[in-house]
């Protein structure tokens, strides 16, 4: 068992785990943010997505005890006072979604993406988001959600 | 034509033969008694909807003034605050049924759309429902809920009419209220049933509202629960926790077949983690799910293996291995005919014969099969996320030997199922291991366990023998389907010499429903020799489609089709044209694709175009959704997915190594949507998957006149090039 500290959107836990389990379970079964989603354990689908340093980070394959201390920002902690974050809104209105497991991590992927690059083209967009899979097969409302989130961004600080 | 039995029925609905996953267990009927809602839902208005076994027996009407009906679809409250609750045991998947029978019900009882929830798939709080699947939501459950919410707003306005002493046909309903235009009164529906506590049924079918004065319905409504999934909040089965909880894993054989004959549990601490065996099974369970892990790693199983075939014989196989019914007869259901196709075939010029393929192919739904299981005082609750919640109590309530009143089944909104979440694995095994455990347990299917024991869609072989007149018009038409199933093997197209059947096959792997069920093999394999036929009478494969069919609707998919494509218009050097059209489920659909090769022999599909038809649309936005991941969904199991095994092992166990579309497989996708306001809403979920593989398929020939017969279509690109590019 190890003990250390997880920054978790802001707020600092305390855990005291085997530290070599995977990120993902502690959030989800020690820390009950379940918003990323477990869906491949080899990070093949992205579901589990989560920023580390601000990068996106498959939380399946990293271990806990590797990102003690180094802020990480979940899908939980995107929503601020009530407000969606522009991604989310552009999720949501565009429809980008059939059951949303993937949801969370596209997301948390795409505001990576966003940061890094404030007007992403659709082909960089869908290779941004390659390592995603959406099984109901919702890529291009993915895209356009994307889009429209960066005109959203660009509206807001202009 | 003859049919004969191929069908079979559970609570008064057909059942496709190709469901084999379900099992013959009797249907729950579901008794009700009025007190029971009284108590369940306090005060206000209860409408009871009759179900669909009820519905359909002509002449008989649900309710009336007596008892309620013994067969109830779901029901509706309209609480004191106007709350309305809606109950059904439909479950969302994915299909945005959550949102579209919400739109349902506030449009005919002209309230709100936010006043409205749904509460589904609850064995407890919902009516009994036969599942979520075979495309029935919409022309069935939302027919239902519509008559319940008209019955409602109905009874509304009597109590309205009743308060105020007005006639009763000076009242109308509008925005949650019944409006007295004459004196500008008005009152909000929950008012009006402030110290009541009525149930209604539907005594009489009260006439829903026609498409063309649908206010709520008919339009684009974001998911009502969007907040929900884009903020993380939802919670999804495996998601679920309880106070106490514990973890669960299943111990699983080396392969498909192997039976356990011994256990070693030395090692095991006894005090901290529980470790089950119960006949095949075996289990762990621990405050963990690490501890789970390592408990299961620390297992010394001995299994005993029996011979399995490999995918390379399957087809073979499948062709020399018919099923058996119990006591040995054939379940061989017979052919339709009609007409000789042997005379027919005689007099031809054109006479082709040919044998087409389908892989097995895995569901692969991004959440896998999870369940949570709570045992207290006896009672079993699980939440698991299955499309038959009480087909899941069933299987519960057998397998751990308890009467079904025990047991409560809740589905939470699921992460996908596409048809591969009809039973209750996980829902049985995390049942038994809390029962050992004492504690709550939850139990989340790995990747690869979803890989291997979940069940697939069927493979299936198809022979094809047709006959056409020279300029080809069809004259026969004959159509063998081994093993994939029965839905979609009719043919749309008038042919006067027919034989069709489907014959069952003794399949070596765990095989089940699959979203379009065998509608996506049988299309293939006849929109594809519709093509070689057209290719062999030198005809367009339009004009060859249109020459041979009367079917009005799918006539005009087909030219909506071809028209938004630009079928008839120039194309791009190296670009391939394909079309393929069906019917399936009361839909009516055609896709057109543009494929291209990439220098390595890769397919690289450019556009798929698909003019899709159900009746009347209910909500154009959630349908387009739907239509467009059908495409690419339908695009996975056309080009590259199948699974791989051999010695009953399933070797395409992860996703590194079973390729599902990504977004760079996604091509330009355009839907055409033929909205029939003058005709019943039909299903829309599954179809419009059928025809992307065949109209690919045929594409491909097009640019490089290679015909592949066999889905998935080039896994690895096409081998060998006939036609210089």
């Amino acid at each position: 068992m190890a003990r250390f500290e997880l920054l978790v959107n802001g707020a600092p836990h305390r855990v005291d785990v085997d530290g070599e389990r995977s990120l993902l379970s502690v959030l989800r079964d020690d820390l009950d943010l379940t918003g990323s989603k477990y869906g491949c354990g080899e990070g093949q689908c992205g579901a589990c997505t989560v920023l580390v340093d601000g990068r996106p980070t498959r939380s399946c394959m990293t271990k806990a005890a590797s990102v003690a201390g180094r802020p990480i920002a979940t899908i939980e902690g995107l929503e601020q006072n009530g407000r969606l974050h522009p991604v989310q809104s552009a999720f949501a209105d565009a429809a980008a979604m059939q059951c949303g497991y993937c949801t969370p991590g596209m997301i948390m992927e795409a505001v990576a993406l966003l940061r890094r690059k404030a007007d992403p083209s659709a082909p960089e967009i869908a290779r941004a988001l390659e390592g995603h899979i959406c099984r109901c097969g919702t890529y291009p409302r993915i895209v356009r959600a994307v889009q429209r989130a960066a005109e959203a961004t660009k509206g807001g600080a202009g | 034509m003859t049919t004969s039995g191929v069908r079979r029925t559970e609570g008064g609905l057909t059942l496709e033969p190709e469901r084999y996953e379900l099992g013959t267990g009797p249907a729950y009927r579901f008794e009700v008694d009025r007190r029971e809602f009284v108590k369940l839902l306090g005060g206000g208005l209860v409408v009871l909807a009759a179900g669909p076994a009820r519905a359909q027996e002509s002449g008989v009407r649900a309710g009336g003034a007596g008892a309620p009906p013994r067969e109830i679809g779901a029901w509706l409250h309209v609480a004191a605050d106007g709350a309305v609750t809606v109950y059904t045991g439909k479950v969302e998947f994915g299909q945005d049924i959550r949102t579209s029978l919400t739109q349902a019900v506030a449009d005919e009882l002209r309230a709100p759309l936010g006043s409205v929830r749904l509460v589904m798939g609850d064995t407890d709080l919902t009516p009994f429902d036969q599942g979520t699947f075979g495309s029935r939501t919409t022309p069935i459950m939302a027919a239902q809920l519509r008559q319940a919410a008209a019955a409602a707003r109905e009874a509304l306005l009597d109590l309205a009419a009743a308060k105020w002493a007005v006639d009763r046909s000076t009242l109308e309903a509008r925005e949650g209220e019944a409006v007295h235009a004459a004196s500008g009164r008005t009152l909000g529906f929950g008012a009006l049933t402030q110290g009541q506590a009525l149930v209604r049924t539907v005594a009489t079918d009260p006439t829903p509202t026609p498409a063309g004065r649908w206010t709520v319905a008919g339009r684009s409504i974001p998911k009502v629960n969007a907040r929900e999934i884009v903020t993380g909040r939802h919670r999804y089965t495996s998601d679920q926790t309880r106070p106490g909880l514990w973890h669960g894993k299943v111990l699983r054989p080396p392969a498909i077949g192997a039976t356990l004959v011994s256990l070693d549990t030395a090692g095991v601490d006894a005090q901290r983690v529980t470790v089950v065996r119960d006949g095949d099974f075996a289990g762990v369970a621990a405050p963990t799910a690490a501890e789970a892990q390592q408990t299961l790693a620390s297992l010394k199983a001995q299994w005993k293996t029996s011979p399995q075939p490999s995918d390379a014989q399957i087809f073979e196989y499948l062709k020399k291995t018919p099923a058996e019914a119990r006591g040995g007869e054939s379940r061989d259901p017979g052919a339709q005919v009609t007409g000789s196709v042997e005379e027919a075939r005689a007099a031809a010029p054109i006479r082709l014969e040919q044998t087409y393929t389908v892989a097995y192919i895995a569901h692969a739904p991004l959440e896998p099969r999870a369940a949570l299981a709570e045992w207290q005082d006896g009672r079993l609750t699980v939440w698991t996320g299955t499309q038959r919640p009480f087909g899941v109590r069933t299987e519960l309530a057998e397998a751990l030997r308890l009467p079904e009143d025990k047991v409560r089944v809740i589905v939470p909104d699921t992460g996908a199922g596409y048809g591969g979440k009809h039973t209750g694995e996980a829902a049985v095994e995390a049942a038994r291991l809390a029962k050992a455990a004492g504690h709550p347990v939850k139990l989340v299917w790995t990747r690869e366990e979803e890989f291997t024991w979940a069940y697939f869609r069927p493979a299936g072989v198809i022979e094809v023998k047709s006959a056409a007149r020279a300029d080809g018009t069809l004259t026969a038409w004959e159509f063998h389907n081994y093993n994939s199933g029965a839905a979609g093997i009719r043919t749309p197209y008038d042919v006067a010499n027919q034989t069709i059947q489907f014959h069952p096959t003794r399949s070596p792997l765990r095989q089940g429903s699959y979203r379009a069920l065998a509608a996506t093999a049988n299309h293939f394999a006849r929109e594809t020799h519709m093509d070689e036929v057209a290719r062999a009478a030198g005809v367009d494969a339009l004009e060859m489609r249109r020459r041979n069919l009367k079917d009005a609707r799918l006539r005009a998919v087909l030219d909506a089709a071809a028209e938004r494509f630009g079928w008839t218009k120039p194309r791009t050097a190296g670009r391939g044209y394909g079309l393929a059209a069906g019917t399936e489920k009361g839909s009516y659909l055609a896709t057109c694709a543009e494929v291209s090769i990439e220098p390595g022999g890769g397919v690289r599909v450019r556009r798929l175009v698909t003019a899709f038809e159900c009746g009347a649309i209910v909500n154009p936005e959630h349908l387009r959704n739907q239509v467009e991941g059908a495409m690419v969904q339908g695009l996975g199991g056309a080009l590259f997915e199948a699974v791989r095994f051999g010695d009953g092992i399933v070797t395409t166990d992860r996703f590194s190594r079973y390729r599902v579309p990504r977004f760079s497989d996604a091509p330009e996708l355009d839907v055409v949507l033929v909205d029939r306001k003058d005709l019943p809403s039909a299903g829309a979920g599954e179809t419009p998957l059928v025809c992307v593989a065949p109209a690919v398929g045929n594409a491909i020939f097009d640019v490089t006149g290679t015909r592949l017969r066999s889905l998935p279509l080039a896994p690895f690109g096409i081998p060998k090039l006939e036609r210089s590019l």
